[in-house]
């Protein structure tokens, strides 16, 4: 590979031809801040934060796009650099709402920081400010242009999920990031993945706080409060208190939502496991029946939203059953109430989860199993985060304790369905034990894991070759999507999330600076902890969890996919329309 | 200014649609064509409302708001009906410094409308255009495709009477 | 298809429809016609009916029997814009000015019937004192020009291949495809010293010797004339579509594109209109298309309208809208030779560059470069505006004195004015000052005067104008059409637009001007694009030159040239007012009250305004007859 030399701030690098002068300088081991570029996605110069002087180069350039040449000496930090920092932080600010105090962004918010270093107050300059409407229309998030700096990370991340609905519109002072005749974001094809949230340097873009509906029903003695948590949550949730990113803190969270005032504390691995094992029935039945293949997997609120507004006429491609956050809330509210004796109604159940889509996906028709809403409410990992500082938790110091049983127990199959590849993989432990009638030892399907936005298999199972793909992201489903529409795939089965990455990268999840994003491996190290936990795992098929077969024994006539699971368990879904 | 979104309903008729599908279908091939779709929409339509945006979106296989992003990029295309009788008062450099702004403001004033507005009964719509290019002529005004020059603030009422003010 | 021998064919064989106007006796008696008649249909004569004049023509031609010997032919523009509409007959080369229609009759029966030229009709700097007349040419506007990019403006019919073809129109084409390798076209204009008339003033041949490999690359042309007050490009458009087709075609030769784009400004019909017609016609007799000309050489081109955003004159921005999309500028590098059009490498120049580009190659380089100053070869086009007598489109060599342009082609400042200031580069440009106004105008002059050539918008201001209104006239403009993707630009001019505001209310402190200043150059350093890398130019050249005016309006709270309007006040003189009362009538605030007092030599008490209700509509000035009632 050719190799440039050059200098940052005096520091010799050698760096690979077409390297940028920020990927240069970090090679130099020297920061330089950044607000609008997103590594290999915005890569625009357009909010000039990141300017440095450059030999050979007419007055500032902007690191973020700026090519280093043979013998360049970097300056990354000069006076002249620090005004112009300054003016620019002077001139953000002149347009941005700077009610700091009270943004849910509040020392997590990169324009905040980059103020507070550079001593800029924000009332330097006085002018005209376009006013802008707060859109709270939908259910997962709430958009707030006045605290927008139109960096568009927001429109790259949401373009690169194939959904396309956020756009910078107008020009000049009145740019302004926005929808399509500025119609209400409910009323516009997004699809809920929130990937803008966790993209967004400022408070602009939050997820929809719903912890209020939480303390509430805490707060509510004739309620009673089961509060959940997705796998992806325990691989992020430590983040927010100054865990190292990787940090498992399954055992706190669960001390947490204890001392938060949880009548039970159960896991989404639960609802998992009895997925897989219906998923599973559903396919071997499509393969039998003639039904419709490759059947695609509908845990992904994100993912299902997109395939009904986007592909609206390959909708029988997935799969009946409900996620797995709406199989345990039916379940708690049908089989838990019966064998408690509680009534559904009375059962408040809270969702912890890594994602802002499955604050619409409780509002879904057909998830009502015992006739009131499966999830009544559903919180991010951040809004979780917010909860225990609000309690006054010393999370670090909260002791490990575990779920309550009976809806606490999962296998290592199930703690995988949050990164992309698990639901896959744990379905094929089952078919594979299913088809092949025996116990099998070998469990880990490599092809399948890993952060690929596509991956692809072939696959021996009891003499029958099966296909199968996982993808993940709006771009990948979309190519994915394309090939079934034309009717040249031919997979038998597809395991598709709305996220890149899957549920540990999804838009609920505790965010980072982008210079993080852009240089550590956040869904690798998460991914890693659920992957851990599997290997750790005594059961690690979902068939095999006791308490799946006892819900079976007890409920379900011992039958998968028996009517009545069917019932409680599966949901239908409506074509959309893209505008 | 963000551009003005009309509020008047959309009265599109089956033949301008069956018009815009054809051109969509001539261009459809080449997405960078974007524009000169819109244009011709524009055309055929008087303006761009979320309908006919909503048709070009669908056609050309883009996403609507990336059809928003460029109506509302380019000074071009509106997303307000233009009145019967459409004023365009040059702001150029040339008849800025012979007093096309006092005319501007003159015609603003009888008109009782502000820029990029359409007087409630559709007669009249008034903008402030860039140099057309009649610097010989400064200031100067058109109104539809009609051009009248060197002119004076007392020539307002006189053009609007012309046209049934 | 056509071969280099057809091409010449037609060449000689359409000699005979244009030799009376080549100002070449030998050739005249070629003519295929006793007169011909030119009558202008750019824009500008277009808009003053210039086309009822040839309608007119046409049926008067018809009535007196003598259409066939008498041909009226539609040109571009001759330049005189402020004398349209024009018409031009030949053999003699007289000019008609500011023809009407109704005029037509009278000429058509005296001078072509009866041969006997309608003085009262012509531009009166034509009639001489001894009753004989000066053609077109000779009039000090035309006299010190040199025309090679407007070389057919104003002399052939635009829509007529044949006629262009008839004046040597593609033959540098021929020349390059059968006589020049890719690398000898570039390397001529390298020689040539050409430089992009668009702005920067960046080597044309240089720009060609950069274009990457690839195996796809483009020619654009920029059309997308936006500085308020040039139409330079839509001239050439409008005159010569041609040259510009046969320019993009050589390009393309010389990079090895076969595919161009030309951007043209929606605004422009009749430019878009014509060349329209020119391509289909290059098409139709192979100067487009496959294998030109029988070298194997294959080029083609397609129009794309812009629809009104300045910041597309960038070529990124050009680019990006050529795509489809908002035209927002990209960062550079990677530059379009390398990276451009659709990501691959692109040639892209203005339309006036392109229009010397047939030249160049048919005269030679060293032809063109005999001309102009060291480093600024050739002519350039200027529009002049605003304070000057002769309005309109001028090609000049590159190195004469603003004083020449100014005083001796445009006629002066009229009304008996004091020239104050000309602007150039629209606002992306500075303003030189009148003590300024002997040098000689090329590319670096005005950039060490803080100025810019930009596309060659020159407007000139008089003692009336103030320069703080100008600059935030500009400011105003660059606010309005910054594209809002990068922070200096965006935030950065609406701030500056804010501060001058608070200037010409009078609100502003001397701080102000050292904030403006910082403000300025930090957007010229950070902005993203040209743009608004340039957008402070109008600010920070008129703090140089007329600082003084900036410190009279915050420290005296005073508008020297009297347009601030709330830094204005009007009063009535009470030894010059008779009372008449016209004022009060015509104010439409009633704020014009009767005094008590009269003036010796008066009937009637003078009038007196209520400077508290004093809107500053300049109502009571205009009615005044007794020159009673001043700014100050």
């Amino acid at each position: 590979m050719d190799m440039i030399n050059c200098k940052v701030n005096g520091i010799a690098v050698s760096v690979p031809k077409g390297s940028t002068i920020l990927e240069a300088a970090r090679a130099a081991g020297v920061e330089i801040p950044t607000l609008c570029y997103m590594k290999e996605i915005n890569a625009i110069g357009a909010c000039r934060i990141c300017v440095v002087e450059a030999t050979g180069a007419r007055g500032l350039v902007p690191a973020c796009v700026y090519p280093v040449s043979e013998g360049m000496e970097i300056q990354t930090n000069t006076a002249k650099v620090q005004a112009a920092r300054k003016t620019t932080l002077e001139l953000i600010l002149s347009t941005h709402d700077k009610k700091c105090l009270s943004c849910a962004r509040s020392t997590n918010c990169e324009l905040q920081k980059l103020c507070n270093d550079y001593g800029v107050t924000g009332d330097e300059f006085e002018g005209f400010k376009p006013e802008f409407a707060i859109d709270d229309s939908a259910p997962h998030l709430v958009r707030d242009n006045n605290k927008c700096i139109l960096c568009r990370r927001c429109v790259a991340v949401c373009n690169q999920q194939f959904v396309g609905i956020l756009g910078a519109n107008d020009r000049g002072i009145d740019t302004n990031i926005g929808q399509a005749f500025k119609l209400n974001l409910n009323d516009t094809p997004c699809i809920s993945c929130g990937q803008c949230t966790v993209v967004c340097p400022t408070g602009a873009l939050t997820e929809k706080d719903d912890t209020d509906k939480v303390w509430a029903a805490i707060a509510d003695p004739t309620k009673h409060v089961v509060m959940m948590t997705a796998p992806a949550v325990r691989a992020a949730l430590g983040e927010e208190f100054g865990n190292p990113i990787g940090t498992g803190v399954e055992g706190k969270m669960v001390a947490a939502l204890r001392r938060l005032g949880a009548d039970k504390v159960f896991d989404i691995d639960f609802g998992a496991d009895v997925t897989i094992v219906e998923e599973a029935t559903e396919l071997l039945d499509r393969v039998k029946n003639g039904g419709v293949l490759p059947m695609i997997t509908s845990c992904s609120p994100g993912w299902v939203r997109f395939c009904e507004q986007y592909y609206p006429d390959e909708i029988d491609h997935l799969s009946s059953c409900k996620s797995p956050m709406q199989m345990t809330g039916a379940i708690i509210k049908t089989w838990y109430a019966e064998k408690e004796g509680i009534k559904p109604e009375d059962i408040v159940v809270v969702a912890v989860m890594p994602c802002t889509a499955k604050k619409y996906e409780i509002k879904r028709e057909d998830q009502d199993a015992a006739g009131v809403p499966d999830v009544d409410v559903s919180i991010t990992t951040r809004e979780l985060a917010r909860m225990i500082k609000r309690q006054g938790l010393n999370f670090n110091a909260l002791p490990d304790e575990e779920f309550d049983n009976p809806l606490g127990q999962d296998t290592g199959a199930a703690v995988i369905f949050g990164t992309t590849g698990g639901v896959m993989e744990a379905a094929l432990r089952t078919a594979n034990d299913w088809l092949t009638g025996k116990d099998n030892t070998e469990i880990v399907y490599e092809a399948v894991r890993g952060n690929e936005s596509i991956k692809e298999a072939t696959l021996e199972i009891a003499g029958m070759t099966i296909k199968v793909a996982v993808a993940s992201g709006g771009k990948a489903a979309n190519e994915i999507m394309k090939k079934i529409a034309s009717g040249e795939a031919d997979w038998t089965f597809v395991e598709i999330m709305g996220c890149p990455g899957g549920c540990v990268t999804g838009g609920g999840q505790p965010i980072h600076p982008q210079y993080v994003r852009d240089t550590v491996d956040i869904h690798g190290l998460r991914a890693k902890v659920l992957y851990d936990q599997d290997e750790a795992a005594v059961l690690r098929k979902s068939h095999e969890s006791p308490v799946v077969k006892a819900l079976y024994e007890e409920y379900y006539k011992d039958t998968y996919g028996c009517h009545k699971a069917h019932h409680d368990l599966h949901t239908t879904y409506k074509a959309g329309k893209k505008f | 200014m963000q551009k003005k979104i009309s509020s008047t309903p959309f009265r599109g008729t089956a033949e301008q649609e069956a018009q815009l599908q054809s051109i969509i279908a001539a261009n459809k091939h080449d997405k960078s064509r974007l524009m000169a779709v819109m244009q011709e929409a524009q055309g055929i339509y008087g303006y761009l409302p979320l309908e006919v945006q909503n048709m070009i979106a669908e056609g050309m296989e883009v996403p609507l708001e990336k059809v928003f992003g460029v109506a509302t990029f380019y000074a071009q295309f509106s997303l307000t009906q233009k009145g019967e009788v459409h004023i365009a008062v040059c702001l150029g450099t040339a008849c800025y410094v012979k007093g096309s702004g006092t005319i501007y403001d003159e015609l603003q004033s009888q008109l009782g409308i502000a820029g990029d507005e359409c007087t409630d009964d559709g007669r009249f719509s008034l903008a402030a255009s860039r140099c057309i290019g009649a610097c010989g002529l400064a200031p100067v005004l058109t109104v539809n495709d009609e051009v009248y020059g060197r002119l004076t603030k007392d020539d307002v009422a006189g053009i609007l009477e012309k046209y049934g003010k | 298809m056509k071969t280099v021998a057809e091409l010449q064919a037609i060449k000689e064989a359409s000699m005979g429809e244009i030799a009376l106007r080549l100002d070449d006796p030998a050739l005249a008696s070629q003519s295929k016609y006793k007169r011909n008649v030119l009558v202008c249909g750019g824009t500008g004569c277009t808009s003053s009916h210039s086309e009822a004049i040839i309608e007119t023509l046409h049926t008067e031609l018809e009535k007196h029997g003598i259409a066939d010997e008498v041909k009226v032919v539609r040109t571009g523009c001759f330049g005189l814009c402020a004398l349209g509409p024009i018409m031009i007959v030949y053999p003699e080369g007289c000019f008609y000015s500011m023809v009407q229609a109704e005029d037509i009759p009278e000429i058509v029966e005296q001078h072509f019937v009866n041969g006997k030229i309608v003085e009262k009709y012509l531009y009166k700097e034509t009639v001489l004192a001894d009753g004989s007349i000066k053609k077109y040419n000779e009039t000090d506007f035309y006299k010190k020009q040199v025309r090679v990019a407007l070389r057919n403006c104003g002399v052939i019919n635009p829509e007529d291949i044949n006629e262009y073809i008839a004046r040597d129109g593609y033959q540098a084409l021929a020349k390059c495809l059968t006589e020049l390798s890719p690398k000898e076209v570039t390397q001529t204009i390298l020689d040539s010293g050409l430089r992009g008339r668009g702005g920067g003033g960046f080597p044309t041949g240089k720009k060609w010797s950069f274009i990457a490999d690839g195996p796809q690359k483009y020619v654009v042309c920029n059309a997308d004339e936006g500085d308020p007050g040039a139409f330079m490009d839509r001239s050439v458009l409008e005159g010569d579509p041609h040259c510009i087709i046969e320019a993009m075609t050589i390009a393309g030769y010389a990079v090895g594109a076969d595919m161009g784009y030309v951007y043209v400004r929606a605004e422009y019909p009749i430019a878009v209109t014509r060349l329209q017609k020119a391509i289909e016609d290059a098409r139709a007799n192979g100067m487009l298309g496959k294998d030109i000309l029988g070298s194997g050489f294959s080029f083609d081109m397609e129009i794309r309208l812009g629809a009104g955003a300045f910041v597309c004159g960038e070529e990124t921005a050009l680019m990006t809208s050529i795509e489809g999309n908002r035209g927002e500028p990209r960062p550079r590098p990677p530059f379009p030779a390398v990276k451009g059009l659709f990501g691959c490498p692109t040639v892209e120049n203005n339309v006036e560059t392109f229009a010397n580009v047939p030249q160049i190659i048919l005269r030679g380089a060293e032809w063109f470069a005999s001309m102009g100053t060291e480093k600024s070869k050739g002519t350039k086009v200027f529009a002049l505006g605003g304070k000057i007598k002769h309005t309109g489109l001028v090609e000049i060599p590159m190195g004469i004195t603003l004083r020449e342009i100014i005083e001796e082609i445009g006629g002066g400042v009229p009304n008996g004015k004091q020239f104050k200031a000309a602007q150039t580069g629209g606002p992306s440009g500075g303003c030189i000052p009148a003590r300024l106004m002997d040098v000689a105008v090329d590319y670096d002059n005005l950039v060490a005067m803080g100025c810019m050539m930009g596309s060659g918008g020159l407007i000139v201001m008089d003692e009336d104008n103030c320069m703080v209104d100008m600059a935030k006239f500009f400011l105003e403009f660059t606010v309005d059409e910054s594209c809002g993707k990068c922070t200096p630009c965006r935030v950065g001019t609406k701030r500056l637009l804010e501060i001058l505001d608070k200037i010409t209310r009078g609100e502003g402190t001397l701080e102000d001007l050292d904030k403006l200043e910082d403000l300025c150059n930090y957007i010229k350093s950070n902005s993203l694009c040209g743009l608004g890398q340039t957008a402070p130019n109008p600010v920070l050249a008129t703090l140089k030159f007329f600082r003084e005016e900036y410190v009279a309006h915050v420290v005296d709270k005073k508008c020297p040239a009297g347009v601030c309007k709330k830094l204005v006040s009007f009063v009535i003189d009470q030894e010059k007012c008779i009372g008449c009362g016209k004022c009060a009538r015509n104010c439409p605030v009633n704020t014009i009250v009767k005094t008590d007092y009269v003036a010796p030599g008066h009937r009637l008490p003078s009038m007196r305004i209520d400077t508290s209700k004093c809107i500053k509509c300049g109502a009571c000035i205009d009615g005044c007859k007794f020159d009673a009632i001043s700014k100050q």
